[in-house]
């Protein structure tokens, strides 16, 4: 009955024709439930990775099945019920109140013409107060620091009601209260049955919550499996292309890097 | 306690609903005391016993005032609703209607149809549309074609480029236009005004501005969701092209008919839809149709004014223009107006 939520099978996309691939024959597969963690240094297309699994971007060559179906036969409206994207830094071009921009998140479950109902606002008030901001809902968006933004666009991608949310660096600009906050909610949402993926660049937020890991250097896919088994001294000295080492303390792992070794950048 | 629709609905603690019905009653009384101004035959409002005895007054009333309120209302209605859908789908709240070429291909249609097709109202009105559209077709993909900078950004700089196309082409036009019957009406067509709408261009503009309109109007919910980055109204189960597209033609479209009639009326896109995001917030569920109604009122107290306060008619576009960057330059020093790419 475990079916598999997301597999990327055999994928191969390039942004312009003329350009290198950007992912070159990946295969992943997603389990219900878990929380997979896509990490590697900045640029190196997880952001890519992420529209992929949206169905946003669509492969050159390979697949992408959600629970066993194609990605490009679902409507955007199937594929916005079962799948939830809470973007790195959003433009929000005008003042709309909380309750108003989470309520955007219901529109997979409306008809093109039709406006949300007593229902969605209700959705839509759960999600907020899900993510603790129920007693902001009035408040302009734009008026939020930017810990509390990135908990609206996943109250907006909660309203969806999703299987599966994907989240591109969500605690990239985040205070350490703030992070702590976001992957404690991202923590009980799995406890909820959400499977969620995210990116990131920073080893620790991966280790911090992630059953899975998928590790990415200059455009490629080095490995990807359980945490166990990836988030080793070797493993992530290789995709970071500086020598770091992994610790285990009170059951967490935790990265360490040797001071002045800086210069081992030069081949990232 | 208040339910969740309500915390939803209001920012000020009164239904925007019942202030829409307040603008919306508003608008119903300018327009029905807009009948009963003018300059016949005294300045001021015209006896309700004149206007059962005096057949020419009814004829003024009914063939002339009618029509040219009505298409003062829907002009403000095209322009507003235009400016409001601009706004929302560019995200950006300094674009109106006439952006992207569209006006001045509007102008130089009419121009053109002036100068070597009809100046009869359907020839004109269709030549105005087409190069509207045309406008906003090559602005499109120039934008499309140019190779630096955000996509609004290149919208902005091919939509200066073809209207200054566009413009010099009016230039030339005019410049070969027969001065005596031509040029004339290009002029008018310049400066904007409704001093020569009867019912004829009345029922002309109706259909196309009230479907325009209608769409606009059904979609308003949407519009919040186009006013997002692409990937993000496509993860929430939006077509972001193809409904863009959609409210893009019915904006132009809107917008081409009312100006074929009315000549270069500005700034009404660009001040009304702020001033309803002002009151209702910025949800177009409520902006949307406040931007129609309280264009529509603007439109009409303009026309008003152009027809009565002085002996000569002022151009509509001359006054829409005054006011309408009179009251941004309030707006401008009182709010800041979030601009931010």
């Amino acid at each position: 009955m475990n079916q598999t939520l997301l597999a990327f099978e055999d994928v191969c996309f390039r942004y312009m024709p003329e350009n290198g691939n950007v992912l070159d024959g990946f295969s992943l597969s997603i389990e219900p439930r878990t929380v997979t963690a896509i990490l590697g240094p900045n640029g190196v297309g997880k952001t890519t990775l992420l529209h992929l699994a949206l169905g946003w971007r669509k492969p050159q060559s390979g697949r992408v099945l959600l629970e066993g179906r194609p990605l490009s036969t679902f409507s955007h409206s199937e594929i916005g019920r079962q799948i939830g994207l809470v973007p790195q830094g959003e433009h929000i071009p005008y003042e709309y109140s909380l309750l108003e921009y989470v309520l955007l998140g219901r529109a997979p479950y409306l008809r093109p013409l039709e406006m949300p109902g007593e229902a969605d606002c209700v959705v839509a008030a759960d999600a907020l107060e899900t993510v603790g901001l129920s007693d902001k809902r009035a408040r302009p968006v734009t008026n939020l620091s930017g810990g509390e933004q990135q908990l609206v666009l996943v109250a907006r991608a909660l309203a969806q009601q999703p299987k599966m949310l994907l989240l591109d660096e969500p605690t990239a600009h985040l205070d350490l209260s703030n992070k702590i906050r976001l992957l404690d909610l991202l923590q009980d949402l799995t406890f909820k049955g959400v499977t969620i993926v995210f990116s990131t660049h920073d080893p620790e937020v991966a280790a911090s919550i992630a059953t899975h890991l998928v590790l990415m250097r200059a455009g490629k896919v080095l490995r990807a499996g359980p945490m166990v088994e990836e988030f080793t001294t070797e493993k992530l000295s290789e995709a970071y292309g500086i020598p770091v080492e992994v610790r285990e303390l009170e059951g967490r792992r935790i990265v360490l890097w040797k001071k002045g070794r800086m210069g081992g950048l030069s081949n990232v | 306690m208040t339910s969740t629709r309500d915390e939803y609905c209001s920012r000020t603690g009164i239904s925007p609903v019942r202030v829409l019905l307040l603008l919306a009653i508003g608008l119903a009384a300018i327009f029905a005391f807009s009948l009963f101004l003018g300059r016949y035959p005294i300045p001021g409002l015209i006896g309700m016993e004149r206007l059962a005895t005096d057949q020419l007054a009814q004829r003024l009333v009914w063939n002339l005032r009618l029509p040219r309120m009505l298409v003062a209302v829907l002009l403000g209605m095209a322009l507003a609703a235009a400016g409001t859908v601009f706004q929302m789908i560019f995200a950006n709240p300094l674009v109106e209607p006439g952006f992207l070429g569209v006006s001045q291909g509007a102008a130089f249609g009419a121009a053109f149809s002036i100068i070597f097709l009809s100046s009869s109202a359907v020839v004109v009105q269709g030549s105005a549309a087409f190069f509207a559209l045309l406008g906003l077709g090559v602005s499109y993909f120039l934008a499309r074609r140019v190779r630096f900078g955000g996509w609004v950004l290149r919208l902005v700089l091919a939509g200066i480029a073809v209207s200054a196309l566009f413009s010099s082409g009016v230039g030339m036009l005019k410049f070969i236009a027969d001065p005596l019957s031509q040029l004339p009406e290009i002029t008018f067509w310049l400066l904007g005004g409704l001093w020569r709408v009867t019912w004829s261009e009345a029922w002309t503009v109706l259909p196309v501005v009230a479907l325009s309109l209608l769409v606009m109007y059904q979609m308003r919910w949407r519009l919040n969701l186009l006013s997002l980055d692409d990937e993000i109204a496509f993860s929430l189960g939006v077509a972001p092209g193809r409904e863009r597209a959609l409210l893009l033609v019915a904006a132009v479209a809107s917008t081409a008919a009312v100006i074929s009639v009315s000549g270069m009326v500005g700034w009404i896109g660009l001040i009304v839809p702020h001033l309803a995001r002002r009151i209702f917030g910025a949800d177009a569920r409520y902006s949307l149709p406040a931007s129609m109604l309280i264009g529509g009122s603007f439109t009409l107290i303009c026309d008003d004014v152009a027809r009565t306060l002085l002996a000569g008619e002022i151009p509509l576009g001359v006054l829409t223009s005054l006011v309408g960057a009179a009251l941004f330059i309030v707006m401008m020093l009182t709010q800041n107006l979030r601009v931010r790419r």
